[in-house]
């Protein structure tokens, strides 16, 4: 476990980076406040009422789902193929099982439309 | 306790932030200067030390000093905390994940062997993936912590972006790690050593043409560099960091420039061969033709060092080159690529390695 002190110790400096910078940001820059400044950006027309966190496309979630079955698939198979040369074509059959349901599945959203963009 | 790791890990970090800081400090001129040479125009010429110019050199010191002492604005409508934390974990991670990319050879110090990356841990690509995925955070609370319309769309549409290209990304290294039998960074590196034919180096590249090719885009995709710049496109349509300004939108750019240095060293070190020089052995250079040319032990790390910097070099001026060459994807056809094309060829790379690594037993 020892390896892995100097992982912790360059987390400590890289988050020390970051806040150093961020201190530097909000001690050394000048505060002059307006009006006119406050109000949200919208490409210099006046902003449109509301909050800003409403409902946006339904589209956004089905990706994130698929990326979430997706990206496990791949966690599961980087340990497969550290292993590889020493499972063999045990190990090819088993992945290749697998892969055939995830293509699958793979298919049948895109024929269902999931990835349409409107 | 092993005082001597921690000690050469410590050294190590210290050269790491120099090295990577710097560059990407650097990297904002060469960008600008590249974009100056392809438009015909002079580019980024006028910043001075006592009338010293050095064709514009000093520049990225002038845009640090000119970020740090703007304004620090924090709109009032926007969530200050989370405000505040999306450029931290923009930055953070893509430094964090320089851990494991070796930057040069091992060297042999007081009888010990010390990698070139800070710590050596053997889950080296798991902890790039691990880590790196964290930067989505970045985007995604930079659009909400801002509240502004623009940005929180730009930001669910960078996350949306990101998380489709990272399982790209994951699924076209596996057939290289298939190859390697290893996640440990280093130990890939001198998995590539040696010659097919006496004469080709054994690199990434030549054993995995296809996953070296889905590799990059995604790789730039997840990077939001052009022509994958939909969440940001500063000059078109609004990005995520609207509502930031001075070094707060600093560290987001900042961060863009870490990572294309990390892209770059983890494409040469999984593909390139990283320090690996052709024909070069730990006693010198061994020519396909029968020649020799025997080297101090010294020169030949050197030269390593050097060639691990070559490529790193290339492969960003590649990116750089990229970037101000094509034109922007539609969200569309983004998603069209990533899904549909990248991903099947990329299981599809997986299963032949898997066939050709099974019948050469």
């Amino acid at each position: 476990m020892s390896n892995y002190i100097p992982v912790l110790l360059f987390l400590v400096a890289v988050l020390g980076l970051t806040g150093l910078m961020m201190a530097m940001v909000i001690f050394l820059g000048p505060k002059r406040s307006n009006p006119d400044k406050e109000l949200p950006f919208e490409t210099g027309s006046a902003p449109s009422p509301g909050d800003a966190r409403e409902r946006y496309p339904v589209h956004f979630y089905l990706v994130a789902i698929l990326f979430i079955v997706f990206d496990i698939e791949i966690a599961f198979m980087y340990p497969w193929a550290v292993k590889f040369r020493q499972l063999g074509l045990f190990g090819l059959v088993e992945m290749l099982v697998f892969a055939a349901i995830l293509m699958f599945g793979w298919f049948y959203i895109i024929k269902r439309g999931a990835l349409k963009w409107k | 306790m092993d005082w001597f790791i921690i000690i050469a890990s410590m050294v190590k970090m210290l050269a790491v932030i120099a090295i990577v800081m710097g560059l990407a400090t650097l990297l904002t001129w060469v960008e600008r200067k590249q974009s100056a040479v392809m438009q015909d125009r002079l580019g980024a010429n006028r910043a001075d030390i006592f009338g010293l110019r050095i064709i514009g050199l000093f520049q990225p010191f002038a845009d640090a000093i000119k970020m740090i002492t703007k304004e620090d604005f924090v709109p009032p409508f926007a969530n200050r905390f989370l405000h505040t934390l999306a450029p931290i974990l923009a930055f953070a991670p893509v430094l964090f994940v320089f851990t494991v990319i070796p930057l040069g050879p091992p060297l042999e110090i007081a009888g010990r062997t010390v990698t070139g990356q800070i710590a050596n841990i053997n889950i080296g690509l798991l902890f790039i993936f691990a880590f790196g995925g964290l930067a989505v955070f970045g985007s995604v609370l930079a659009g909400w912590g801002s509240n502004n319309k623009y940005a929180l769309i730009a930001g669910i549409r960078a996350s949306s972006q990101m998380i489709s290209y990272e399982v790209c990304l994951g699924l076209s290294l596996v057939g290289a790690i298939m190859i390697y039998g290893t996640l440990d960074m280093t130990e890939m590196v001198i998995g590539q050593s040696g010659h097919w034919f006496g004469w080709l180096p054994r690199w990434g590249l030549f054993m995995q043409p296809l996953a070296a090719l889905l590799f990059l885009p995604a790789a730039i995709a997840e990077n939001k560099r052009i022509p994958f710049d939909l969440p940001e496109c500063e000059s078109e349509i609004l990005g995520y960091f609207v509502e930031y300004s001075g070094l707060r939108a600093g560290m987001f750019m900042f961060a863009e420039f870490v990572e294309i240095i990390f892209v770059a060293a983890l494409f040469t070190v999984v593909f390139l061969g990283g320090w690996l020089v052709p024909w070069l052995a730990w006693d010198g250079f061994h020519f396909p033709w029968g020649g020799m040319w025997y080297l101090p032990i010294w020169i030949v790390k050197m030269l390593e060092f050097a060639a691990m910097f070559i490529k790193i070099a290339f492969m960003i001026y590649f990116m750089i080159l990229i970037r101000w060459t094509l034109p922007r994807f539609r969200y569309d056809q983004l998603m069209r690529l990533g899904w549909k094309y990248l991903l099947p060829l990329a299981m599809l790379n997986l299963v032949v390695t898997g066939v050709v690594l099974v019948l050469l037993r």
